[in-house]
């Protein structure tokens, strides 16, 4: 072609990019959740294949519906932060979950946590736990329903207790406690479910379908690190201070309260801390204030827990914390250059 | 060198380098029979025309004079006819006043000019007393692509104590080879100048002659160590790669470690910053009288059959530079004047060389970044690679949401520039573009302000005027 008559397109610079936008960052982050639903699979069975459907068509669907028939503006499910989102949600709920229950979750995550408050990037909460904590307060024996019907807690369960294959969560056991031996009733608990700090780890324990492992989770933790997705930041305070306090609350009363790494390993912890409170949309801008956020997270999660009315805090904490964004931001700056 | 390398303190983005010209060596390209002057190529006012239609002129004649303080003379590149003197498109993307020179291909100097060989000995034999003249006779401006008036530059305020000078042969910005080529080839006259300008600044004191180059260039690298190793307290700095190193205040922290405040400039820190093209002008104006009529252009780019650094008359079209090089491929998507990073944009490849021309870009759809702008997903990265501890994203914000008087708080003046947030946004927004756009409106805004203070300030003393009076007279 001649050069004197190219029409060149004119933009704005810089004008070569990065690659890693924010599709293909959404894209990671589902694929750092793999392992995750693969443990999923593993020990909920075709419980959980079903709510993780459920859960990113409903969001991938509400996210349409709503951009094309209420707001009738352009679609953006091809940035993958719906599905995740979806996936965020069902990875919060227990197996048993029907599937209109998620459907709802999705649509108040989507409607309400994300599309109200002006799309993608506008959110002052996390939409996912927007959904669930919605779900948690509408639905509360739902959300605590841990019964199975299949995958390896179900041929577990047969072996301890066939009529209802459920079993508590430790946390859920801690707070429902009311007897009188503690110590001797948690070993029989955890004995007669196989539960100890490996079973923990690795995951073959009750509890929402993608909080049980771990493993899992920190493998996708390490992938997102890796990729420069997800700082280092806000897991690390936010766990560490979860360690803390809880190391701090056994020492005061050993009687009733949790060792130190079940407080770590049960419940959503690690879900919470690597895939929900590193929501790059709902977090602080700079180093110190991430470290500040997850101090704060950690704190408030073990508040609920020792303190509150449910058995977990995690999705509260991140709530609460995400509140606080805005004031971080405007206090923690980045140091400016010369000044 | 088992020494870690330096770099700045804070910020910056690893780019990959893609030098493809880097090889090749620099080509003259011929002078075109028509070539066009903007009196614009500089920082600051353009020059005023000093000669008419029809005129003759020679090398090295100005034509367009320095219009106030901060302003640069403009030479005939070429002996020949003034053809026109009329509004033509420049390379900054925008019409400006053009002389338009008929080259009679004769190559006639104005003033005679010498053949001194760069060498410590002529340096000092050489009396700097002239030389700021000299430079600003020759119409020289920063070569790396700012073109700030050099002449200014080696005028500080008489307060200022300069005691060390560095060049800059940097060249941070990706694709582009130019500097790296002229300090393979040219690297005695670089040190030669650079030891010129260390002799102009000697006078108030010692004065230590740095050159920053980016380990990419371990050639460049060597070639001007060799030069640098004849004269005393020149030396030369391997930095490690990261852009923006090539910015002034950030090759300075690199290489002296001192921070230049906020609304400062080098001189505050006792620096004064040349590129290494620059530094070879400056010797060949200073030493041998020639006038800035040419420079080395990298012309790159997938877009570009066979990129190449050519040395090029000023006034010739970029379209005889591309073509020169091959031409375009099939999917040449974008033409930039400058680099990927700081470049600009442009319509049409009939525009002229000039003296801030450092590259020709020609970027296919693959590299270009043609996307639209997405959300901002607040992934803080900008915040993370602002070499002056900005948060671009909130900024980007503020100006979105119009409220601009924000923007002083957010310390928008410090932006270079640079395109760091821009290049890593994960919304691909345009983030320099609108604070640009910014910048404008604040000064708006701070100028009023200053206005409304100074008439408050005028009112309350013709108020406060009668008052006195009986005062005094009591
Ligand atoms: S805000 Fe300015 S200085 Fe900071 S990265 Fe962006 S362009 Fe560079
Ligand atoms: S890099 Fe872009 S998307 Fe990320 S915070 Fe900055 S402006 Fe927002």
């Amino acid at each position: 072609m001649e050069t004197k008559d190219k029409k060149w397109i004119v933009g704005q610079g810089s004008h070569i990019y990065f690659p890693q936008d924010t599709r293909i960052i959404m894209f990671q982050v589902i694929l750092a959740l793999l392992p995750a639903c693969a443990m999923a699979l593993y020990v909920f069975g075709m419980d959980a294949l079903k709510v993780l459907l459920v859960g990113v068509i409903s969001a991938v669907a509400a996210e349409a519906l709503i951009q094309k028939y209420l707001m009738k503006t352009a679609l953006t499910i091809n940035d993958y932060s719906a599905a995740l989102t979806g996936l965020l949600l069902a990875l919060n709920l227990p197996a048993s979950s029907p599937w209109w229950m998620i459907c709802i979750g999705s649509l108040i995550a989507i409607g309400i946590g994300k599309l109200a408050y002006g799309g993608l990037g506008q959110n002052p909460f996390n939409p996912a736990l927007v959904g669930r904590v919605a779900l948690l307060i509408g639905f509360p024996a739902l959300m605590t329903n841990w019964s199975v019907t299949g995958g390896y807690l179900a041929e577990l369960y047969r072996k301890v207790n066939p009529e209802t294959l459920t079993a508590a969560t430790p946390l859920g056991f801690v707070k429902a406690y009311s007897g009188t031996n503690f110590s001797a009733d948690l070993v029989n608990y955890f004995n007669s479910y196989k539960i100890n700090w490996e079973s923990l780890f690795v995951g073959t324990t009750s509890g929402s379908i993608g909080e049980i492992s771990e493993l899992a989770l920190l493998l996708g933790g390490a992938y997102l690190i890796y990729k420069k997705v997800i700082n280092w930041e806000i897991p690390v305070s936010f766990i560490g201070t979860v360690g803390l306090i809880s190391m701090a609350a056994y020492y005061a009363n050993p009687q009733a309260t949790l060792l130190p790494h079940y407080h770590l390993l049960s419940g959503g912890l690690f879900l919470g801390a690597i895939f929900m409170a590193t929501d790059m949309v709902t977090s602080p801008f700079t180093f110190k204030g991430r470290i500040i956020f997850g101090i704060g997270c950690g704190v408030l999660t073990m508040l609920i827990r020792l303190y509150g009315g449910y058995p977990e805090g995690v999705s509260f904490a991140i709530l609460l914390m995400n509140i606080f964004v805005p004031i971080i931001d405007i206090y923690i700056k980045p140091k400016r250059f010369g000044v | 060198m088992a020494s870690e390398l330096k770099t700045f303190s804070q910020g910056g983005i690893h780019v990959d380098d893609r030098k493809y010209s880097h090889e090749s060596p620099i080509e003259k390209l011929p002078a075109s029979k028509l070539l066009v002057i903007p009196t614009s190529q500089h920082i600051g006012a353009p020059a005023k025309v000093v000669v008419a239609k029809d005129q003759a002129v020679k090398i090295g004649q100005i034509i367009a004079e320095k219009a106030g303080f901060i302003s640069a003379n403009i030479v005939s590149p070429a002996s020949g006819v003034v053809k026109a003197i009329e509004a033509r498109m420049s390379p900054t993307g925008f019409k400006q006043e053009c002389i338009v020179i008929e080259n009679d291909m004769k190559d006639e100097y104005f003033e005679a000019v010498t053949d001194i060989a760069p060498s410590p000995e002529a340096i000092e034999k050489y009396d700097p007393a002239s030389a700021v003249k000299q430079v600003e006779k020759a119409g020289i401006v920063g070569m790396g692509g700012a073109a700030f008036p050099t002449s200014v530059k080696l005028s500080p305020p008489p307060d200022t104590k300069i005691d060390t000078i560095i060049l800059n042969g940097v060249e941070c910005e990706p694709y582009l080879t130019a500097d790296a080529r002229i300090m393979i080839e040219d690297a005695d006259k670089i040190a030669a100048g650079l030891a010129l300008i260390m002799k102009i600044f000697s006078k108030n004191g010692p004065v230590k002659g740095y050159i920053g180059i980016e380990a990419n260039k371990p050639d460049s690298i060597q070639k001007m160590s060799e030069a640098a190793a004849k004269y005393k307290d020149i030396q030369v700095v391997s930095l490690a790669l990261k852009y923006p190193q090539g910015g002034e205040k950030q090759l300075i922290n690199a290489i002296t470690g001192r921070s230049v405040p906020s609304g400062k400039l080098p001189g505050s820190v006792g620096c004064v910053v040349q590129n290494v093209a620059t530094a070879a002008a400056i010797f060949d104006a200073a030493v041998n009288n020639k006038p800035l009529i040419e420079r080395v252009v990298t012309v790159t780019g997938l877009g570009v059959k066979t990129p190449k650094n050519l040395l090029v008359r000023f006034g010739v079209m970029f379209t005889e530079l591309i073509d020169y090089c091959g031409g375009i491929t099939e999917d040449a998507a974008m033409l930039i004047c400058g680099g990927p990073m700081m470049g600009k944009a442009l319509q049409t490849s009939e525009v002229p060389v000039t003296k801030a021309v450092s590259g020709i870009l020609v970027l296919n759809h693959s590299e270009a970044n043609l996307y639209e702008e997405a959300p901002c997903i607040r992934c803080g990265r900008c915040v993370d690679v602002c070499p002056m501890g900005l948060q671009p994203g909130m900024i980007n914000k503020v100006i979105e949401a119009g409220e601009y008087e924000k923007l002083e708080e957010l310390a928008i003046m410090d932006c270079i520039e640079c395109g760091s947030c821009n290049y890593i946004c994960a919304g691909h927004e345009r983030l320099v573009q609108k604070i640009k756009i910014g910048k404008i409106k604040l000064q708006e805004i701070l100028k009023a302000r200053k206005e409304k203070e100074a008439r408050e300030k005028a009112k309350a003393e013709t108020k406060a005027a009668p008052q006195d009076k009986p005062g005094e007279s009591k």
